[in-house]
């Protein structure tokens, strides 16, 4: 449900950066989620649909990289990708796993514009 | 003309983490020991809180902010601790803001206090990714929630210092097993501190006073400190 509260920072700052491109729309977001930033993707994708609405945004697509949980194994003295979230042991020595390298990610990587200048035809492309 | 890509590498939350992060230095400024207390609705936060504060306000300055969806309830419940409480109303949402915190404690002066409870809105997902600025998350589960609460919520429970079992005098009634519920909590959060207690009956209450006086220490004297939740990325 926090998703909606998510979309809209999301959007706040593509519009954000949309105006000071000086774009006349945003196309496209790219955006990385780990696999333990608690975000149901679905739930973001309708967010985001909803939100943009009557905003640079309206339209865009939503890209959703999603990004796994990779913890340190002090044991193995190595980063380890976990398939299991529940399960905070090292996949090749068993051993516990506290520190958490990746997966909590909540990032805008990129966004896809089309300028104020080109004309409707180049614009109805995007 | 094709679009133009514009890279943005940036946390989607930047605004929140931006405040969390200046009411954090202002926190350690005033030396102000902020908790965040997150927990599924009905674990017994606010029957914590009250106890809590009730006993930290005998040696310490103390003050609380709670969050709900509706009713001034719980900042009433809190307040009949004799320490200062504030509600704060968030409508539809399913988690407090760093905004919401701040706006709650404009009429305060943080240096007037040595601690500060947030109780969250209660809700084990959503307050995940939000940070409010405070050096301590501790998240409660009470035995009635079953021993697997903690792998229903591995997201939220990697971004909490300590866990809290709460309602332990009703272990026997519910045949809550306590083991099994430890095992779970090291496997998805390897390491965290785990305390036990009844703030019906005080079971447990002195190790958990005893505990926030230690981490508020070493806040005091390990400045600056992060939480774990501005850590990520």
């Amino acid at each position: 449900m926090h998703e909606l509260s998510v979309a809209q920072h999301l959007i706040e700052l593509a519009c954000e950066a949309a105006e000071r491109e000086q774009a006349a729309r945003v196309c496209k977001l790219t955006v990385k989620i780990g696999a333990l930033a608690a975000i149901v993707k679905e739930s973001l994708q309708f967010s985001f649909e909803l939100v943009a609405e009557g905003t640079l945004c309206a339209g865009a697509e939503l890209e959703i990289i999603e990004l796994p949980l990779v913890v340190r194994c002090t044991a193995c003295d190595a980063d380890q990708t976990l398939t299991d979230v529940l399960n905070f042991a090292c996949p090749a020595c068993y051993a516990p796993c506290s520190e958490i390298v990746s997966g909590q990610e909540l990032d805008l990587v990129s966004m896809e514009i089309d300028d104020r200048e080109i004309d409707e035809y180049a614009a109805a492309d995007c | 003309m094709p679009p133009r890509i514009v890279e943005l590498r940036t946390k989607i939350l930047k605004k929140n983490d931006e405040l969390a992060r200046a009411m954090r230095a202002d926190f350690v400024g005033a030396g102000l020991f902020a908790t965040n207390v997150v927990s599924s609705p009905g674990s017994g936060k606010t029957e914590l809180l009250t106890k809590t504060l009730a006993a930290l306000r005998k040696t310490h300055r103390v003050a609380a902010v709670v969050g709900d969806l509706a009713t001034d309830n719980d900042a009433r419940r809190l307040a009949a601790s004799g320490a200062p409480a504030r509600q704060i109303l968030t409508g539809a949402m399913c988690h407090l803001e760093a905004e919401m915190v701040r706006g709650a404690l404009a009429e305060w002066t943080l240096s007037d206090y040595d601690f500060l409870f947030i109780e969250n809105v209660g809700n084990l997902v959503c307050p995940t990714s939000w940070d409010l600025g405070e050096a301590f998350r501790v998240m409660l589960m009470s035995v009635t929630e079953g021993e697997d609460k903690p792998l229903k919520y591995p997201s939220l429970i990697n971004t909490v210092d300590a866990v809290v079992i709460s309602k332990i005098d009703l272990a026997a009634a519910v045949e809550f097993d306590l083991p099994l519920a430890l095992k779970n909590i090291q496997q998805v959060r390897p390491g965290v501190d785990v305390m036990t207690l009844s703030a019906k009956t005080g079971e447990g209450l002195t190790e958990w006073l005893a505990y926030l006086a230690l981490r508020r220490a070493e806040f005091i004297g390990l400045l600056p400190q992060t939480s774990p939740a501005a850590s990520p990325v």
